[in-house]
């Protein structure tokens, strides 16, 4: 279940609270707060008040579901939306799930003939893409009521009124929030790249050569473009939306009704689809990754210096137009910027997940001195809150500006930490809250990432210096009760 | 060794990375009483919160230093030559002043307020925009709707220096006039002819917007934020936690709980905001324990925000000011010397507290009525932004315990009261003191420190 970091859902924190309550002595006064032993949340002792605390547990940021519309021809780019807006929700911590209308489809037509399943006139076609959308519409809700999902994005070209006059009397009968995107595009080159890029990989034309689907696909898109009412201004201005024109060079904001969809805006806004590379690389290893230490602000060890000259020459051979280079505060990274020779920016955002009263020490040393809160890290490693530091979870919120940043930039070189690039990573490669922590982001390895199609091909380049290794696999016992060395048991080598 | 700094700008040795790489220059467009000044002011104190160097230059008020006396709307008919020579005339000089900041006083973006609603006009600016080096905005501001434009003229034109001996009737009726004079040549901002301009337009006080070729990352925020101002009135309520343990023992930052009297402020806090009567009342804390016993004696749903604790005080975290002089008077003397900026080993600084806290702010803009309670240091970052005070004075605002400030969006500013709900508890207040040198003596480091136990 994902909890919006930034908020409390008082209804997880007090499951914690719960456990925490029934170990306590009862006679403390009734408001008493107790922090929970995970989150490090602090939360009144519930007691008798349960059921009066269940009713303002509901995060204000997103109050009733929110149904995401997708509006547009064919090719105008709606499924790269409704991808990536549900990969960017996911990772801000708003369980977001995408209803593509063409995979229904694909279902229930087990084979795709050709574009006259998508002519006007063809009424078998019409009953059954009509029922694919109302099933899409029936998963969405279930998706809401059952699976407590917050937002939905539906996936189809949704281009008559009628059709969209469905969806808004269904959400308001139900209680949802609705906002349209609408793209609307007339370049022909860009759309002859969308169906080159995404259209000739579809299951649809799996058996075409190029030519055969490029032609097909030009008719599908005429069989809707008669019927297609663009989202009216006059007629619609009840309605909220946004309609992007061109690929992002204009668009039109109507009724923004609350936070949430203020926040798809302005990604919405941010997102662009110019040709460029990420590239993700620790800082050069470090005096205390050497002693197998965690945190603190320690220089490049003699190896890590080494990685710092084959990153500049690295950098030098993939011959990058215009790249930016980002660190951030902590001396390594720094230290492994400067051998590039090129200007580069300091955010204190990229800094290393702060490890509070756990800063510098060894795993050995938190499993001597902090036996349970190493064992709850084990149990929860994304969500767990180090005293008087910070979680994977509290990470992701610190790290949503530089992600923004990176959406809006062309090529970037990131030079962070193994809890950051961890972060990051999973937001790229759409990776869930549970893996993002386990996420194997090893020393003096440049990862390469290139937006292509719906995702993001990755390179890895491991730059030839040793190092040790820093990555700690969950061990297979992670209750409170155990062994020393089962808590130690995967604890890498080091000095 | 440079001392951190935000994301903004830095100095990498001789070098200057920017996030906004050359100045830019807003320009603002629409009739009379659009709600240009007020959005120029507005985003002028925002950008300057986070960080940017920013001015307004409103042309009227050019106009008011020269032409001293405002006789009549007369003054603003497209037929009145000598009017039109003076108009440019201010338009020039206001953009010479642009000029100024920009390239020689180190500012970033301009706001270059005025109607600006002739194309002519539009084009003049855009030239003079490239020969300086400058990127241009354009935030339009267009209304129709009566009830809206009457209120904007009520708060601010009637107490206009335009309008000092005039009654109500008269002003509001010589105003209409002078918006009439401009209708007839207002041109604006076109999506065919003006298709390669970057700029916003405000359609009925936010219901829509157009954004049109955003080239930047502070073009992008400055739409961020216009997204998200409104002008329903309401009021935002600050305040910090009940006095907590540590407070009375003189220490800094830690994670403690509510004194007794601490909680008695708790009370009179709920009696307090009841007494209010505010309607659909939002209440936020920090996720600190004494945030949390306040709010909880309100017995309201609030909500807990990470950003809103307190600043990090890193390795003086739970010191007396006693104790950080003995043990880091270095560190004590530089803090001293620049408060704003000075960063505790390990732990934050203003400038990066006031980073952590944009999302609060920005939430707040899109809120109604809100009660905060936070901390000193959080406080004073908030109140800040309010009362638009610069990064000098934000340290040392005064944000006392058991004292809740309400603040109300007023005209082009914020009205604040200051309520004490009488529930005594120790000064916090730590004021910079005569001697910042790093060699100074114990006793004038600890001259202001505030009593405690």
């Amino acid at each position: 279940m994902h909890t919006d970091h930034r908020i409390v859902r008082l209804s997880r924190s007090f499951l914690n609270a719960g456990l925490m309550a029934l170990t306590m002595n009862m006679s403390t006064e009734q408001k008493k707060l107790t922090q929970t032993p995970l989150l490090k949340i602090w939360v009144p002792w519930m007691g008798c008040n349960l059921n009066r605390r269940r009713g303002s547990s509901v995060p204000q940021f997103c109050n009733s579901p929110t149904v995401i519309v997708m509006v547009g021809l064919p090719a105008r780019g709606k499924t790269y939306i409704s991808k990536k807006l549900t990969r960017y929700l996911n990772w801000i911590g708003v369980p977001t799930k995408m209803f593509n209308v063409g995979q229904y489809r694909r279902e229930a037509v087990k084979i795709y003939k050709n574009f006259e399943f998508f002519k006007p006139d063809n009424e078998e076609a019409m009953r059954i893409r009509k029922a694919c959308a109302a099933a899409a519409l029936k998963d969405v809700s279930a998706y809401f009521t059952k699976e407590q999902g917050q937002v939905a994005v539906f996936d189809a070209t949704n281009t008559t009124r009628e059709r969209r006059a469905v969806i808004v009397s269904l959400a308001k009968e139900k209680g949802y929030k609705v906002f349209f995107v609408e793209s609307i595009c007339d370049d022909p080159e860009i759309i002859a790249e969308n169906i080159k890029q995404v259209k000739f990989g579809s299951p649809d034309y799996v058996d075409r050569d190029i030519d055969e689907a490029m032609e097909d696909f030009v008719q599908r898109i005429e069989c809707y473009r008669a019927s297609y009412m663009p989202i009216d201004d006059e007629k619609d201005r009840k309605l909220s939306y946004i309609k992007i024109f061109d690929v992002g060079s204009r668009y039109l904001v109507n009724q923004i009704q609350d936070h949430i969809q203020s926040r798809i805006v302005y990604y919405l806004m941010n997102i662009h689809v110019t040709p460029r590379s990420i590239y993700l690389s620790r800082h050069g290893e470090s005096e205390l990754n050497l002693l197998g230490r965690i945190g603190g602000d320690s220089g490049l060890s003699p190896r890590g210096l080494k990685y710092a000259s084959a990153l500049a020459n690295f950098i030098r051979s993939q011959e990058i137009t215009d790249l930016k280079v980002w660190t951030s505060h902590m001396k390594r990274t720094i230290q492994t910027a400067e051998t590039l020779g090129v200007q580069y920016e300091q955010w204190k955002a990229l800094n290393e997940i702060d490890a509070g009263v756990c800063e510098e020490l060894t795993y050995e040393e938190i499993q001597e001195n902090f036996p349970e809160e190493f064992a709850l890290r084990d149990q929860d490693k994304y969500r767990y809150r180090y005293p008087k530091g910070e979680s994977y979870e509290d990470l992701v919120h610190r790290l949503e500006p530089v992600i923004m940043e990176l959406e809006r930039q062309e090529n970037v070189l990131v030079v962070c930490h193994q809890a950051v690039m961890r972060c990051l990573l999973a937001y790229f490669l759409d990776k869930p809250a549970d893996e993002l922590p386990y996420l194997r982001c090893p020393l003096h390895t440049v990862l390469k990432l290139t937006p292509i199609a719906y995702g993001c091909k990755v390179e890895s380049y491991f730059l030839n210096i040793e190092a040790v290794n820093t990555h700690r696999e969950r061990p297979a016992n992670v209750s409170i009760n155990r062994d020393p060395d089962e808590a130690l048991q995967t604890v890498p080598d080091h000095i | 060794m440079m001392r951190g700094c935000s994301s903004r700008a830095k100095q990498n040795q001789d070098r200057a990375v920017c996030m906004t790489n050359c100045p830019t220059l807003i320009v603002t467009v629409g009739l009379p009483a659009r709600g240009k000044t007020y959005i120029s002011k507005k985003l002028t104190r925002y950008l300057n919160w986070i960080g940017v160097p920013t001015r307004e230059f409103n042309v009227g008020q050019y106009r008011r230093e020269f032409v001293k006396i405002y006789k009549s709307f007369e003054f603003f008919r497209p037929d009145n030559e000598e009017g039109l020579k003076i108009r440019r005339q201010c338009a020039s000089a206001a953009l010479n002043d642009v000029r100024q900041y920009l390239t020689e006083e180190g500012g970033q973006v301009a706001v270059f307020d005025a109607t600006n609603t002739t194309r002519e006009r539009r084009e003049t600016i855009i030239q003079f925009a490239e020969q300086n080096g400058f990127k241009v905005f354009f935030v339009e501001s267009v209304c129709e709707d009566p009830d809206v434009i009457q209120e904007n003229i009520v708060q601010v034109k009637l107490g206009s220096p335009d309008y000092t001996n005039c009654n109500t009737e008269e002003a509001v009726e010589d105003f209409m006039k002078r918006i009439k004079c401009y209708e007839n040549s207002y041109e604006t901002l076109d999506e065919v002819l003006d298709r390669d301009l970057s700029y916003i337009k405000i359609m009925d006080v936010g219901q829509r917007y157009l954004v049109n070729r955003v080239l930047d990352h502070i073009q992008s925020r400055i739409v961020y934020y216009l997204m998200n101002i409104h002008i329903t009135p309401r009021s935002i309520y600050l305040c910090r936690h009940g006095e907590s343990e540590l407070n009375v023992k003189g220490r800094i930052g830690g994670d403690s709980g509510l004194t007794p009297r601490g909680k008695e402020f708790a009370k009179k806090l709920s009696q307090f905001i009841q007494a209010q009567s505010i309607s659909d009342l939002k209440v936020w804390t920090s996720q600190m324990k004494r945030t949390i016993q306040t709010a909880e004696a309100l017995s309201v749903p609030y909500e807990q925000w990470k950003v809103l604790n307190e600043i990090d005080a890193g390795v003086c975290e739970e010191m007396m000011y006693e104790e950080i002089q003995d043990h880091y008077p270095l560190e004590f003397a530089l803090r001293d010397q620049d408060k704003y900026r000075y960063r505790y080993p390990k732990g934050e600084s203003y400038e990066d507290l006031v980073q952590r806290l944009e999302p609060v702010i920005m939430e707040l803009e899109r809120q109604e009525n809100v009660l905060v309670i936070c901390h000193q240091a959080v406080m004073r970052c908030l109140l800040a932004y309010f009362l638009d005070k610069t990064a000098e004075e934000l340290p040392y605002l005064k944000c006392p315990l058991h004292t809740v400030l309400k603040l109300t969006p007023v005209a082009y500013g914020c009205k604040v009261e200051s309520i004490s709900l009488n529930v005594d508890a120790v000064n916090t207040h730590r004021e910079r003191p005569e001697n910042v040198n790093i060699h100074r003596t114990t006793e004038d480091a600890l001259q202001t420190v505030p009593a405690h136990l």
